[in-house]
C-alpha cells in the first residue's frame, strides 16, 4: 500500500449467494487525485465493487480503507458520515423525479443539515450559493426551478453530477455514468466528470462499457473480468490481448 | 387423434356448475321467487307514494343533523389523515423491518376488517351516544382506508431515487422527506379526498346506530312514518353528497391528480 492512497481496498469478496463470489478478493489502491476507470463486461462485478465502497451493496469481506479508517466496520451513523464525503453518481440518474432540480441538488447537503429544516427547506445560503454556482458551471443555468422529470438524460446526469459535488466529497464515484447516453452527450458527461474531479482535487472512480472513452479520460484503466482485476495500467498499455481477456471473443475488435 | 387448439380444463366446467346449483339451492331457502317479488312490488308501489311530495316537518331538526353530518365528516377525515400517514409509512415493507411493518400492518387491517355499522355500534356502546362514537367509526375507517393504499403507494415507489438520497448520507428522516415522500404524495392527496367524500357519505348513516348526524333524524322519521319527511331528508343528502363529489372532484384537478388513477 502506497502512502498516498486515499483508498485502500484489500481482499474485498462479495457473494449475493452463498458459494457464487461475484467479487473474488479484489485488492486496489486509488490515489489521491486524477481519474481511474474500470472497465469489464457487464456481470463482471464493476458495479458491485464500486457500491461497497459507499456499502450500497455490503461486501462479504475485506476491508476498504477510506483515509485511514475501514468502511466494512463502521456502525451505522459513521457510515452516513462516512456516506457524506462520497460523492455518487448513477447510470439512471436516480434523481428524485418530482423535485425541483434545485431540490435536488440540496439532496447532495441532506447529510449535513438537519432534517427538520430540510424539510422545511431552510438551507444555510452558503448551499444555494454553491448550488446556484454549480448549475453555471454543469450548464444548467436557470434550470432551478425545472422539474427533474421534465429534463432530458444528458441534463438529468449534468443534475446528478452536481448533486454529488454539492456534497462536497473527498471521493466521487460514478456507477456507468453514460451508459444510458448518447454518444455525444457521454463525451460530455466524462469531460465534466473529469473536470471537476480535477478542480476538487478528489479521485473520481468511473465503471464504464466504452474502451474508448476510457482511454480518452482516465490516467489509469483496471479491467476487471469475472470478478478479479486482470489489468491494471495506464491507457495506453491496454492491448488487444488484454482486451480480449476483459471481455471475451474477438469479432468486436474489428 | 385431433390436436386441441384450446386447453379446456373439465374442472372449470365442473366449478360453473356447482355455482349454478347453489344459487338454484340459495333462492329456494331464502324463498327468493317471482310470486314473493310481485308483493314486494306491490308495497314498494304504496311505500313510495306516500313519500312525495316530500315534506319538511322538522327544519331545525334536518339542519342540526346535515351539519352535525358534515362536521362528523371532516373531523373524522382530518383525524384519520393525520393518524394514516405515520402508519402507512411504518407499514411499508420496503422501508421498516418485519417487526415494525406486522404490527402496523395488523392495525390497518383491523381497522378494515369490519364495516362502519359494526364499528358504530361498537362505539356507541364504549363511549355513549352521540357524534363523538361516530367521529371515532369514521376515524377507523379512514386509518383503514388511506393507510392500506398508501403503505401500498411506498411499497411501489422506485428505490433508486431512494439509494441516490440515502448515498449522500442523509439521516432516516430527510430519506423519508426526499427520497419517500415526493414520490406518492400526490397520491395519498389523492386518497385522502376520496376518503374524505366516502366519509361524508357514510357520516349520514352512522346516525341510524345512534352515532351521530342526520341518520339519527331519518330513522326517526321512519319510525314516525313520517315517509314524507323521509323523502326531504334523502333529497337533502343527496344534494350534500352531490356538492361534497363536486368540491373533491376540484381539489384533485387542482392539484393534477388523474381521478381514476389517482397518481398523476
Amino acid at each position: 500500500m502506497s502512502a498516498s492512497a486515499a483508498l485502500a481496498i484489500r481482499g474485498l469478496t462479495k457473494e449475493y449467494l452463498p458459494g457464487k463470489p461475484v467479487l473474488r478478493g479484489v485488492s486496489l489502491d486509488i490515489g489521491s487525485g486524477g481519474l481511474t476507470a474500470i472497465i469489464g463486461a457487464s456481470g463482471t462485478g464493476k458495479s458491485t465493487l464500486i457500491r461497497c465502497i459507499n456499502r450500497l451493496v455490503e461486501p462479504t469481506s475485506g476491508s476498504i480503507v477510506f483515509e485511514g479508517r475501514d468502511l466494512v466496520k463502521l456502525d451505522r451513523r459513521q457510515l452516513r458520515m462516512a456516506r457524506r464525503t462520497i460523492g455518487m453518481v448513477f447510470q439512471e440518474y436516480n434523481l428524485v423525479e418530482r423535485l425541483s432540480v434545485m431540490e435536488n441538488l440540496l439532496c447532495g447537503r441532506l447529510g449535513y443539515v438537519p432534517a427538520w429544516k430540510a424539510w422545511l427547506r431552510r438551507y444555510p445560503a452558503a448551499d444555494i450559493d454553491r448550488a446556484f454556482e454549480l448549475l453555471d458551471i454543469v450548464g444548467l443555468t436557470g434550470f432551478e426551478h425545472r422539474r427533474a422529470d421534465g429534463l432530458s438524460g444528458g441534463q438529468r446526469q449534468r443534475v446528478g453530477i452536481a448533486r454529488a459535488v454539492m456534497q462536497n466529497p473527498r471521493l466521487l464515484l460514478a456507477d456507468e455514468p453514460t451508459s444510458s447516453l448518447d454518444p455525444r452527450t457521454s463525451v460530455d458527461i466524462m469531460q465534466l466528470l473529469a473536470h471537476l474531479g480535477e478542480s476538487l482535487g478528489v479521485p473520481v472512480i468511473v465503471n464504464m462499457h466504452d474502451v474508448d472513452l476510457a482511454r480518452r479520460f482516465a490516467s489509469r484503466i483496471i479491467g476487471m473480468a469475472e470478478g478479479s482485476i486482470i489489468y491494471d495500467g495506464g491507457p495506453d498499455g491496454l492491448t488487444d490481448e488484454q482486451l480480449r481477456a476483459i471481455y471475451g471473443g474477438e469479432g468486436w475488435l474489428g | 387423434m385431433a390436436r386441441l387448439a384450446f386447453a379446456r380444463s373439465p374442472w372449470a366446467a365442473l366449478g360453473w356448475v356447482a355455482l349454478a346449483i347453489y344459487v338454484v339451492f340459495a333462492a329456494q331457502r331464502l324463498d327468493f321467487s317471482v310470486e314473493r317479488f310481485v308483493v314486494g312490488i306491490d308495497n314498494a308501489r304504496r311505500f313510495l307514494g306516500r313519500m312525495f311530495p316530500p315534506e319538511i316537518l322538522q327544519a331545525d331538526s334536518m339542519v342540526r343533523g346535515l351539519t352535525e353530518s358534515l362536521e362528523i365528516a371532516i373531523l373524522a377525515s382530518c383525524a384519520g389523515i393525520v393518524f394514516s400517514l405515520p402508519l402507512g409509512v411504518l407499514a411499508a415493507r420496503n422501508l421498516m423491518p418485519a417487526w415494525v411493518s406486522w404490527p402496523a400492518r395488523a392495525v390497518v387491517a383491523l381497522c378494515r376488517s369490519f364495516h362502519p355499522v359494526i364499528v358504530a355500534i361498537l362505539f356507541v356502546k364504549a363511549v355513549g351516544f352521540g357524534a363523538l362514537a361516530g367521529i371515532l367509526t369514521l376515524t377507523v375507517a379512514s386509518v383503514g382506508f388511506i393507510g392500506k393504499l398508501f403503505a401500498e403507494a411506498i411499497e411501489e415507489i422506485s428505490l433508486k431515487q431512494v439509494e441516490a438520497v440515502r448515498a449522500t448520507g442523509a439521516p432516516f428522516a430527510s430519506v423519508l422527506a426526499y427520497g419517500v415522500l415526493p414520490q406518492v404524495m400526490s397520491r395519498f392527496v389523492g386518497f385522502a379526498t376520496y376518503q374524505v367524500d366516502s366519509n361524508l357519505r357514510n357520516s349520514t348513516m352512522v346516525g341510524i346506530v345512534g352515532a351521530g348526524g342526520i341518520g339519527s333524524t331519518l330513522f326517526a322519521a321512519f319510525q314516525r312514518f313520517d315517509y314524507s319527511f323521509v323523502c326531504a331528508i334523502l333529497i337533502a343528502i343527496i344534494a350534500m353528497i352531490m356538492v361534497g363529489e363536486t368540491l373533491a372532484r376540484v381539489v384533485r384537478s387542482i392539484l393534477g391528480i388523474d381521478a381514476r388513477r389517482s397518481d398523476a
